[in-house]
């Protein structure tokens, strides 16, 4: 070993076996996570899939059934209607989130006192879901504040969301919006910092106008960062549980806000059908890793990358 | 990367944009204006005259009879110590790990970094019916363990994000260590996490962010009240007081939100960068 490739972790001194040595160290290292991750994710990933082909209400031995379990969930009316929330969810809230942060990015970017109102809009973003939650419940009751805005302003009659099937899924998209509003709001004026404000000038200068200058030059200029966040966005609405939970109470009316997670939850834990449940996990797993794929196909076409 | 301070705000026009924006950020904390004014409302108010904006008359009780109602002293504890074991934990692992993948090279080390990235991708949700039934197995359901072992052992993106951190720190450093004869440990306790310290205590927001407002994995794994973490403890509110007297659900949520909320007043500059750094991966 007298001539060992240089590497990232430095030059080794001339001591003989040092590198050999050197490794376990690397190992030693590592070695918490990398058991933790063995332990408490790659095995309980690996059992979520044995899991998924038994029939196991938590007591005794796991009954192998086959595929019975997905042949049941993927017929399953309950699954069918979480799925279809959940993509709702997200099919509203990141477009809509994720618009209304850059356009707030941009405005905020140069307000004076940004800091102050940078608070304002992320004060939701520290807020626990289920605080969240309890607080859009009062404001959402049929005697609430926001139904009796409506009344007074307008004379509509009182509109319980929480009650309705429909307007309880548009509840939960308004909230999601809402407390991630702030987030993406930094990440987003984080990119624009990245801008030189010489491309700006010379766009205006050539006379483009402010509308003009957001869709021609900060938005093409931002498309990795929206790539990137709307590729998050969409994985954690996925992943909706808390708000639902709380604040619809469970599965909402009429299951109008079951979600995939709550599905999870509901199957495991509410009625101890450990195989179901476990099926209807590797059925998020299979739609998370579609979904993207699908973002990342898009991303060849639309998002510019500077060379 | 500084979000707060880098451009120097430009006051042409601005003051056209201050009245919109002002009422777009009222909007934003309005839902928390009206938790705090709820809190102070009485039971005959709520329920004759909903709307009304301030308290009448001003109810000063809801916050002691919500702290009263339920263990919340034992809750804030609970929360407490359970975060900071967490990130103190979590700091450490995640940070020896990404120093043993960019700098010490051993045999299986790419493939092994690969298995952390795509674990990364599997949501949380996924295994939470296994996970439940190991805990179960080791004896860890309604207890914390179940909540700080698991999240200070397994946090791929943190050991990711550190990993960035450490290939900033110049390998010159730590040569200049080696030649003195300096251990591998040595060199990581003396040399890289002082370098890494602003990173580090970016993470470190986002695992107490994460450890403090985790709520699926309480409400799966504990039983006791005495146990409950403050997110699980106020979810119990919901059914308590049958929808009605929610001044005491508000002052209950209040009590859970409003310290959270000074901290973060406090602290906002470093919270807003960290989220705003780990939000980009590191970038």
């Amino acid at each position: 070993m007298t001539a060992a490739p240089l590497v990232a972790g430095g030059r080794p001194p001339a001591r003989r076996g040092w590198r050999e040595r050197d490794k376990y160290w690397g190992m030693a290292f590592v070695a918490p996570q990398a058991l933790g991750m063995l332990l408490f994710t790659l095995l309980p990933f690996a059992a979520a899939f044995l899991l998924a082909f038994t029939d196991w209400n938590g007591f005794g031995m796991p009954e192998f059934i086959g595929f019975d379990n997905f042949a049941d969930q993927l017929t399953s009316p309950l699954l069918g209607r979480a799925i279809l929330n959940t993509m709702v969810i997200a099919l509203v809230t990141v477009p809509i989130g994720l618009f209304l942060a850059i356009v707030a990015a941009v405005v905020l970017n140069k307000i004076r006192g940004r800091a102050f109102y940078l608070v304002l809009f992320f004060a939701p973003v520290v807020t626990s879901s289920v605080a969240i939650a309890l607080i859009w419940q009062q404001l959402l009751r049929a005697d609430g504040v926001l139904s009796g805005s409506l009344t007074r302003l307008f004379g509509i009659a009182p509109i319980d969301w929480l009650g309705d099937p429909i307007l309880a899924l548009l509840a939960v998209c308004l909230v999601t919006i809402w407390a991630s509003l702030g987030l993406n709001v930094v990440i987003f004026m984080a990119g624009l910092q990245s801008i030189s404000p010489s491309v700006m000038e010379a766009a205006a200068i050539d006379g483009a106008g402010p509308v003009a200058r957001f869709f021609r030059i900060i938005l093409p200029l931002l498309s990795p960062i929206v790539f990137y966040q709307s590729v998050v966005a969409f994985i954690s609405s996925l992943q909706t549980f808390d708000l639902v939970f709380v604040l619809v109470n469970n599965a909402g009316p009429d299951n109008g806000t079951r979600t995939i997670v709550y599905h999870i939850y509901d199957l495991g834990f509410a009625k101890s059908q450990f195989g179901l449940s476990s099926a209807a996990s590797i059925v998020l797993l299979g739609l998370t890793l579609v979904i993207t794929a699908i973002q990342f196909g898009a991303q060849k076409k639309f998002v510019h990358y500077e060379s | 990367m500084t979000v707060l301070t880098t451009t120097r705000p430009r006051s042409r026009g601005s003051w056209l944009k201050h009245p919109l924006v002002l009422a777009a950020a009222l909007l934003m904390v309005a839902p928390f204006l009206w938790m705090l004014l709820t809190s102070f409302k009485g039971l005959p108010q709520l329920l004759t005259d909903p709307l009304s904006i301030l308290p009448q008359p001003w109810v000063f009780t809801n916050w002691a009879d919500a702290w009263n109602a339920l263990p919340f002293g034992r809750a804030y504890a609970n929360s407490i110590y359970i975060t900071v074991l967490v990130v103190a934990g979590t700091l450490l692992t995640t940070s020896m790990a990404a120093y043993g993948f960019a700098r010490i090279p051993f045999k299986g080390s790419t493939v092994l970094f690969w298995v952390f990235l795509a674990m990364q991708m599997v949501p949380k949700q996924v295994t939470l019916v296994p996970f439940y039934f190991l805990m179960a197995k080791i004896g860890w359901v309604d207890s914390h363990l179940a909540l700080i072992i698991p999240a200070i052992m397994v946090n791929p993106f943190g050991v990711f994000l550190a990993r960035q951190f450490i290939a900033s720190v110049p390998v010159e450093l730590e040569e200049a260590a080696m030649i003195d004869g300096a251990s591998r440990w040595r060199i990581y306790w003396t040399i890289i996490l002082p370098a890494i310290r602003p990173g580090l205590g970016a993470l470190g927001i986002i695992v107490a962010l994460d450890a403090w407002n985790n709520f699926l994995l309480p409400l799966v794994l504990l039983n006791s009240t005495d146990l409950f973490t403050v997110p699980l403890l106020l979810s119990q509110f919901q059914g308590q007081f049958g929808g009605m007297n929610y001044g005491i659900v508000m002052a209950a949520t209040a009590l859970s939100t409003v310290p959270m909320l000074i901290a973060f007043v406090i602290g906002q500059r470093q919270i807003i960068e960290s989220l705003a750094t780990s939000g980009l991966g590191g970038r």
